[in-house]
């Protein structure tokens, strides 16, 4: 398969996941909707924490946390990725079937759908985030530098948690019981990643714990970019480590995808 | 043939659900798993949070416990009765086999509501329940038979407002396609119950009592077990269970009258 065939298949299936989300945009502004309530109330927690504390809570502000917790709703945006639950409903439904029988792996047509829907998810961002704006009026001044950092960054940290979540989704081909380990995941996701609180808030072990993880590169990096917290060589070696991190999860579901695959046998479709 | 009591149907709906789900036993320590591993994650929020403050709006990390625990028995109590009920329905309508529900003999309201249940959800009910005891022991030593009544009134006031904002929310599906992502929307406002309501700014306050009201549902029953609580707010709980249940229910017969059919 040539490199101008798969761009061409990337064009044409982000296409799809456009076209697929727009048309049905009353039930994509929902579900969009439906994303933004996590960081609204944590936002609401840590800005009352925060004003109970004289203003400051390890080293963020009242207006600090209101950024953080702003950018995080487009990065969340940004990050949503092929949960790795669906996998049982789609070998259940037999709707894996005709994606083997096409000549191009699962992962791009995936990857590329999700990247599509990315544009109709961000135009539906727009208004969810205004009312925050509004409501609780962030302090944010990106430099260019930042703003072009975090473009790269949160297409990077989309990269980094759809290939592990897509990871994760094999151990469907293994067990029916998946759903405890995902859970578990999301869990130390949750904790690990600066998704419920900056990670300078979490005690220091915890901190130090999540220099192992792939989570932070796909929450904590991309948010710090744009409210100003990492200098521009930071930004640089960031985005290196959301490169490594999305080559290393890539080359471990490249060895683990023929050894599921070899499991499955076809139900229905 | 004298029709079956509500009651009775639904008895019998949950026996037949139960026995489906007792031959699947190992799904029980799986649940029980999840259910732990989202126990400590709540907990561990709550830790965090705390651990830079004393107070959050006026709530120690003990009521905010109480909090806890009931968000997690309504959340079992939604897992368990509601939502498999709720996605059965959104289900039904997109395939077009509703009409074996509402051709039956009984409510089609109550046939759509007593189908499905996932018993083993139930054990975030019995977790929240320990959850709350743990919290009321922590704040008061003991709530009293008074304040016992009140907590049982107010949560099963909780149960009916929640079942109420689920099952009006799911009639979208009667006039969009894909209402698929109103259950997803209706879990994340759910979230939002996880705290005291009296922490959000205004308008979402006012929407979290009068809208969709955890106010009532979560709050008003942490605040009895943290003896936070008036005899007005008992009151106002009730009151607003009766005007969701009436209204959820002339939602539901408004809107079944858009449903047509599809292929069934």
């Amino acid at each position: 398969m040539s490199i101008g065939f798969l761009r061409d298949y990337y064009v044409a299936a982000g296409r799809i996941g456009f076209q697929r989300d727009i048309q049905y945009r009353a039930a994509t502004f929902v579900n969009v909707l439906g994303f933004m309530i996590e960081p609204a109330i944590y936002l609401v927690v840590w800005r009352t924490v925060a004003t109970e504390q004289g203003g400051v809570v390890g080293g963020y502000t009242v207006d600090a946390f209101t950024a953080y917790y702003i950018v995080w709703t487009l990065v969340r945006v940004f990050n949503l990725a092929f949960a790795p639950n669906a996998w049982e409903w789609r070998i259940r439904r037999g709707r894996l079937n005709e994606m083997l029988s096409a000549p191009v792996h699962p992962f791009h047509r995936d990857f590329a759908y999700f990247a599509g829907a990315k544009f109709v998810w961000t135009l539906m961002w727009i208004p969810v985030a205004a009312v925050l704006t509004v409501t609780f009026r962030p302090t944010l001044h990106p430099t260019l530098v930042q703003v072009l950092g975090f473009v790269v960054a949160i297409w990077a940290g989309f990269a980094v948690r759809f290939v592990l979540l897509y990871l994760l989704g094999m151990i469907t081909f293994w067990t029916t019981r998946g759903q405890a380990i995902f859970d578990l995941v999301v869990a130390a996701e949750l904790l690990l990643s600066g998704r419920l609180v900056p990670l300078s808030l979490m005690p220091d072990w915890v901190q130090t714990a999540s220099n192992f993880v792939p989570f932070r590169w796909a929450f904590q990096f991309p948010i710090e970019v744009a409210i100003g917290r990492i200098e521009p060589l930071g930004i640089l070696t960031g985005i290196g480590i959301q490169i490594l991190w999305a080559t290393g999860l890539g080359a471990a579901l490249a060895w683990v995808w023929p050894r599921a695959i070899r499991r499955y046998t076809a139900v229905g479709g | 043939m004298k029709p079956l009591s509500p009651w009775r149907l639904a008895v019998i709906h949950f026996r037949v659900a139960a026995l489906n789900e007792l031959q699947y036993r190992l799904n029980f320590f799986v649940q029980l798993f999840q259910s732990i591993v989202a126990l400590g994650t709540g907990l561990v929020a709550i830790l965090v949070v705390y651990s830079h403050t004393d107070s959050l709006g006026g709530w120690s990390a003990s009521q905010l416990l109480a909090v806890m625990g009931v968000h997690l028995m309504l959340g079992g109590v939604i897992r368990t009765f509601v939502a498999p009920n709720m996605r059965r329905l959104l289900e039904d309508v997109v395939e077009g086999t509703l009409d074996y529900a509402l051709t039956r003999p009984a409510d089609a309201q109550l046939m759509v509501s007593v189908r499905e249940f996932s018993i083993w959800n139930g054990i975030d009910i019995v977790l929240g329940a320990g959850v709350v005891v743990w919290a009321g022991v922590a704040v008061e030593g003991s709530i009293g038979l008074v304040g016992t009544v009140a907590f049982l009134v107010v949560i099963c006031c909780g149960a009916v407002i929640v079942y109420s904002v689920w099952l009006a929310g799911c009639t979208v599906t009667f006039r969009i396609i894909r209402g698929d992502y109103v259950l997803q929307l209706l879990d994340g406002i759910y979230e939002a119950g996880r705290w005291p309501v009296t922490l959000y700014p205004g308008w979402l306050r006012m929407s979290l009592t009068f809208l969709i009201p955890l106010a009532f549902a979560v709050t008003v029953p942490a605040e009895v077990v943290s003896s936070r609580f008036d005899g007005s707010s008992i009151l106002w709980a009730m009151v607003i269970t009766v005007a969701f249940a009436f209204g959820s229910r002339q939602i539901w017969l408004r809107s079944i009258r858009h449903y047509s059919g599809a292929s069934a």
